[in-house]
């Protein structure tokens, strides 16, 4: 069913009894073309498009908890485009570009608000940085605004400006970032998907990889083995785990980070805003609730549940970038498990198994990429080659040297 | 995780205490072939459950300590000086 005003109308008058799920429930079928292990936003993503772009419609999605119940759900729901790297930044605009027209493309609200993305910046130093990366996302045809301190304070007056140790001095504004409500966008690319044929399996967890002469034959699950000619995997938090079944060691780290949601408050932040001076980025969401988040906590973990040293830590970056904030309550605090890979950048590529293929490593920066990470996997594989935004995302760059570290840390996950 | 950790050489800290350096690995010999230094400066086991780090007692002793944990429960299990395990681990 199309969903438009007329269809909510129409079902109005005959008391909403005409709905349907969104999605089907099937039985999996003992082979498919392609099996895309994990149900998040990247693994509906790469379905949909797929299905959608390149015609691959006889496809499952091998999901171990319900659809949406990873990071996807779990995230602080900012998009934006404002890296720095060539490897990085034309990938991430064709993601912002793919969010501008997701809703009329898959028939769902997912609630894309270009809001804006603004990056306080606190010294001189941090001043030439921003200006650097402005000057690198408008080369690659990015919009990025530097704003100096009136400027910021007309925008956000209620900043601790005149901080005696992180003076605000501007920041770097990118206005087509913004929101999008997370969990819309994993329904939205699972009904997609799903209309066009598309094997949504849910509870179906992996538990192993069925190998015989270097190629992958399929999977083995909680609901039976189930064969294919290409295995995708798309399980962020646990690559590791599920790369293991087929004999990979990835450059990789699982990490916990944290996010928090506030009671409800007046309007008050209008976008997203990020402190430059320690680890900290809030936004208010529609409902009302201040959605804030910080660092990850720094330490290898599978909980989906952090510290409260960290808590702490982020409570106070955000006191010293917003005051209001003391006064404000804490509603409710989370955390998913990120693959934290050896540069920060992620991996959109073919492993040493011929038929098996790699998305991972998203670091706490997947929810943004969903759209483009989707598109250029499926692309992968239903072509064989990468996107041409994705050439760099390369698994073998560890080994050959050719890393792309947004903020230059080495190879230390807990950093990036 | 414990919010106090127990280190050998000053007893239950707060865990803020401390800094996180990774993976407790055996740096490999100087003249290993490129595979083993790769190996060991990017890939990882990344287990799900016991995984031993280096921790740095950065605001107390300033050892370098050895961290025994369960990364899916958060279950400390040892501390250990860096050095004993470093010796223990040669062996």
């Amino acid at each position: 069913m199309r969903y438009s005003a007329l269809s909510i109308l129409k079902n109005g008058l005959f008391g909403n009894k005409g709905w349907k799920p969104a999605w089907r429930t099937p039985a999996p079928k003992p082979h498919y073309d392609v099996v895309i292990v994990g149900g998040g936003g990247h693994g509906l993503a790469t379905a949909y498009y797929l299905a959608k772009e390149f015609g691959i419609t006889n496809v499952a999605v091998v999901e171990k908890g319900y659809v949406g119940s990873g990071n996807v759900g779990r995230n602080t729901t900012i998009i934006r485009s404002n890296y720095l790297l060539p490897g990085n930044n034309p990938f991430y605009e064709l993601s912002m570009k793919l969010w501008e027209g997701l809703e009329q493309d898959f028939n769902f609200n997912a609630m894309v608000s270009q809001r804006g993305v603004l990056n306080l910046f606190h010294s001189d130093a941090q001043r030439d940085a921003y200006t650097r990366r402005g000057n690198a996302m408008q080369l690659h045809g990015v919009d990025a605004d530097l704003l100096d301190r009136e400027a910021v304070r007309a925008m956000v007056p209620f900043l601790d400006f005149d901080n005696a140790r992180f003076p605000i001095q501007g920041g770097l504004l990118q206005k087509r970032g913004g929101t999008v409500r997370h969990d819309a966008v994993a329904w939205g690319y699972a009904r997609g998907a799903d209309m066009r044929g598309v094997d949504i399996l849910q509870n179906c967890e992996v538990t192993g990889i069925r190998q015989s002469q270097g190629r992958v034959l399929g999977v083995e699950t909680t609901r039976g083995f189930i064969a294919c000619n290409k295995l995708a995997l798309a399980a962020a938090g646990n690559s590791s785990r599920v790369a293991e079944m087929a004999g990979l060691k990835l450059p990789m780290e699982s990490h916990v980070l944290q996010a928090f949601v506030s009671e409800g408050l007046k309007p008050f932040i209008d976008g997203v805003v990020t402190f430059g001076a320690g680890h900290f980025y809030v936004s208010q969401s529609d409902k009302g609730g201040l959605v804030f988040g910080g660092d990850i906590d720094g330490y290898n973990s599978y909980a989906q549940r952090g510290n409260l040293a960290t808590v702490e830590h982020v409570a106070e970056a955000g006191k010293a970038m917003i005051p209001a904030l003391s006064r404000i309550r804490v509603l409710r605090s989370w955390g998913g498990v990120m693959d934290m890979s050896m540069d920060g950048s992620p991996v959109i590529d073919r492993t040493p198994i011929d038929n098996l293929y790699l998305n991972a490593g998203w670091c706490y920066g997947g929810f943004k990429a969903t759209p483009a990470s989707g598109f250029c996997f499926a692309h992968l594989l239903a072509r064989d080659a990468p996107q041409a935004t994705a050439t760099a995302f390369r698994l073998d760059r560890f080994k050959r040297g050719y890393l792309i570290d947004e903020k230059g840390q080495g190879a230390q996950p807990n950093l990036h | 995780m414990a919010s106090l950790i127990a280190c050998p050489h000053c007893g239950r800290r707060p865990k803020e205490e401390f800094t996180i350096k990774g993976a407790a690995l055996v740096r490999p010999e100087p003249e290993a072939d490129a595979d083993t230094w790769f190996d060991h400066v990017y890939l990882r086991d990344n287990p799900r459950g016991r995984y031993a780090e280096f921790w740095h007692h950065t605001s107390g002793c300033r050892r370098w300590l050895v961290v025994t944990r369960d990364t899916a429960t958060h279950e400390l299990e040892e501390t250990r000086d860096a050095a004993l395990w470093r010796r223990e681990t040669a062996r």
